[in-house]
């Protein structure tokens, strides 16, 4: 499904600020997977991200989607296939735009001078309304006037109403207060096992990163560190997790943004 | 009354004029959030192409010929935002710049063009009504035409597909972009819709003005920022269809406000210095609005201090 071979990205390169971000990472994706990644601030989970989505090309290596190369393709292109989820809930809509004029834009289809037909509103209703938030009756307000959960599950659903070869997710929880997040967490799930979405999705609680998918990935200094899927995950703890980041980067995972434990 | 009522006919007229290049900043300014400062040299390219094909002897022809030249400025206005790292404000400096040139050019090494027997959709209007009670209108009814025609192609532009990623370019390009949307696409395509109305606005002032030249356009940017910021306090933040109904408002206030001024015996080189302080006053006001809580406090502070040390 996707192929990361071997890629490497080094921010201002011969300068003092040099920061190599990812460095010779591989990675092979299975159809319907879905993968939790998590590591410390700075480990390049979302630079792995951006490299996926096409924000900046890599200086090596090849990125395959579904079959295509897309290592030199355009972010814009890229989107055609790849739906992306930020921590800021404001970076996914246009804010004085209604919300049926944003899921317009992100369902697409038709011309370019086409205007949208009543069925297709009523289409676009509908999937609102999935969402269980009351916001299908609100379908001519602007964006800007709803809360930040509201608009992360809007976003979600433009991300996923043209069912994308990949999600990404990056800790697109964490800026909402814990009991809406666990309201998008499960309107993820539902979306991605609806659609049988193949889906990375960055974490910084440790806890839903073993809890959620089948598959968790750790990173540090630009690398994947530890791979873990099968029995091996289902019968691995917070502290297993804890443990063999110290065993495998040589330092302890000391990162205040960090969940160590699940939320009591 | 009797000498009012020709002044505020004559305000209107240019007002509604003026509302063209509001309109096209509508759409730049507060759609895309892009300053496009060629407007200037692009009114005058207007002019000059219009006047140039009308003496020609298709004064039809010149309106659509107005607007195609100002699709192209707005095309290089775009290229070098978009495709070659140029600073959006920048990209139309040069653009103006560039404009002043390509004008004296167009209207043939001359900054100065007489349209006073030639044939101009205002003399072909006069034509038409002659004899009819809209005789002393004409100038009016094509304006109005105009207007009309613009406002309704902008508001249904502004419905389709892709007026809405033009209008989500300027909320938020990263939305765009993720809706497999490129932004710079977008970009390009409203500043050529956008500079077509200013050409067009350019181009009928000119010839109802039966001359154009090179200083035609000078200042226009900020006197339609200044007509769109009026138009805005109308109509807040509203549907697309009233705010564009404000913009054209907007321009026919600033026009009265100036005639009225002028009858007051203002001099008539003071429209610009107005305009600008509109303008000033229009964006800054919000912000200093935003920071009196802060200023009030610093004052209160000091005044405490002082109060202390004594």
């Amino acid at each position: 499904m996707l192929v990361i071979n071997d890629i490497s990205k080094t921010f201002n390169p011969g300068t003092v600020n040099e920061k190599t971000a990812i460095s010779h990472l591989s990675l092979h994706v299975k159809k319907g997977d879905f993968i939790s990644i998590i590591g410390a601030n700075g480990a390049g989970k979302s630079t792995l991200f951006n490299a996926i989505a096409g924000t900046f090309i890599t200086d090596t290596g090849s990125i395959v989607l579904d079959g295509e190369d897309i290592t030199m393709t355009s972010e814009h292109v890229r989107a055609r296939k790849i739906g992306r989820l930020f921590q800021d809930p404001l970076l996914g809509t246009a804010p004085d735009m209604s919300i049926e004029e944003n899921l317009a834009l992100a369902a697409g289809g038709g011309g370019w001078l086409s205007f949208l037909s009543g069925k297709e509103r009523e289409g676009l209703r509908e999937r609102v309304s999935v969402l269980g938030m009351g916001l299908e009756d609100r379908m001519q307000q602007p964006v800007g006037l709803l809360s930040g959960g509201q608009r992360q599950a809007l976003t979600l659903l433009m991300a996923t109403v043209n069912p994308p070869k990949l999600l990404l997710l990056d800790e697109h929880t964490a800026a909402l207060d814990p009991g809406t997040a666990a309201i998008v967490l499960k309107l993820t799930e539902e979306i991605v096992s609806r659609e049988k979405l193949t889906c990375l999705m960055i974490t910084h609680n440790m806890q839903s990163a073993l809890d959620l998918g089948n598959r968790t990935l750790m990173m540090n200094q630009g690398s994947i560190i530890y791979d873990v899927s099968g029995e091996e995950r289902k019968n691995t703890t917070v502290d297993d997790l804890l443990a063999k980041f110290k065993q495998r980067s040589g330092e302890a995972l000391d990162n205040d943004r960090m969940l160590l434990r699940p939320e009591s | 009354m009797d000498t009012m009522l020709p002044l505020l006919q004559t305000a209107l007229e240019l007002g509604l004029m003026s509302s063209l290049t509001v309109l096209a900043l509508f759409l730049s300014y507060s759609m895309l959030n892009v300053c496009d400062l060629s407007t200037d040299g692009c009114f005058t390219l207007g002019a000059a192409v219009g006047a140039v094909v009308a003496i020609a002897g298709h004064p039809f022809l010149s309106l659509p010929a107005a607007m195609l030249a100002g699709v192209l400025s707005g095309f290089v206005t775009a290229l070098l935002q978009t495709r070659m790292g140029v600073d959006s404000l920048l990209a139309g400096i040069i653009v103006n710049t560039a404009l002043y040139s390509v004008n004296i050019a167009v209207m043939g090494n001359s900054s100065i063009l007489n349209m006073n027997k030639t044939e101009t959709v205002f003399t072909k209007m006069k034509e038409l009504l002659g004899g009819t009670v809209f005789k002393s209108q004409y100038k009016l009814v094509v304006i109005i035409i105009a207007v009309a025609a613009v406002f309704v192609l902008l508001r249904f532009f502004l419905k389709t597909r892709l007026g809405l990623a033009i209008r989500a370019t300027g909320n938020n390009p990263a939305m765009v972009r993720s809706s497999s949307i490129n932004p710079a696409f977008t970009t390009t395509i409203g500043l050529c819709v956008s500079n077509s109305f200013t050409a067009l606005s350019g181009c009928l002032l000119a010839q109802s003005q039966k001359s154009v030249n090179i200083d035609i356009g000078t200042g226009m940017v900020t006197v339609a920022l200044a007509s769109l910021l009026i138009g805005r306090a109308f109509v807040k933040k509203r549907s697309v269809s009233l705010r564009m109904l404000g913009a054209i408002l907007g321009a026919f206030v600033f026009r009265v406000v100036y005639t009225v001024a002028l009858r007051l015996n203002m001099p008539a080189y003071m429209l610009k210095l107005v305009s600008s302080v509109i303008v000033a006053i229009a964006i800054a006001g919000p912000y200093i609005r935003s920071q009196l809580p802060l200023i009030k406090r610093k004052i209160a502070v000091r005044r405490a201090e002082k109060e202390r040390s004594l």
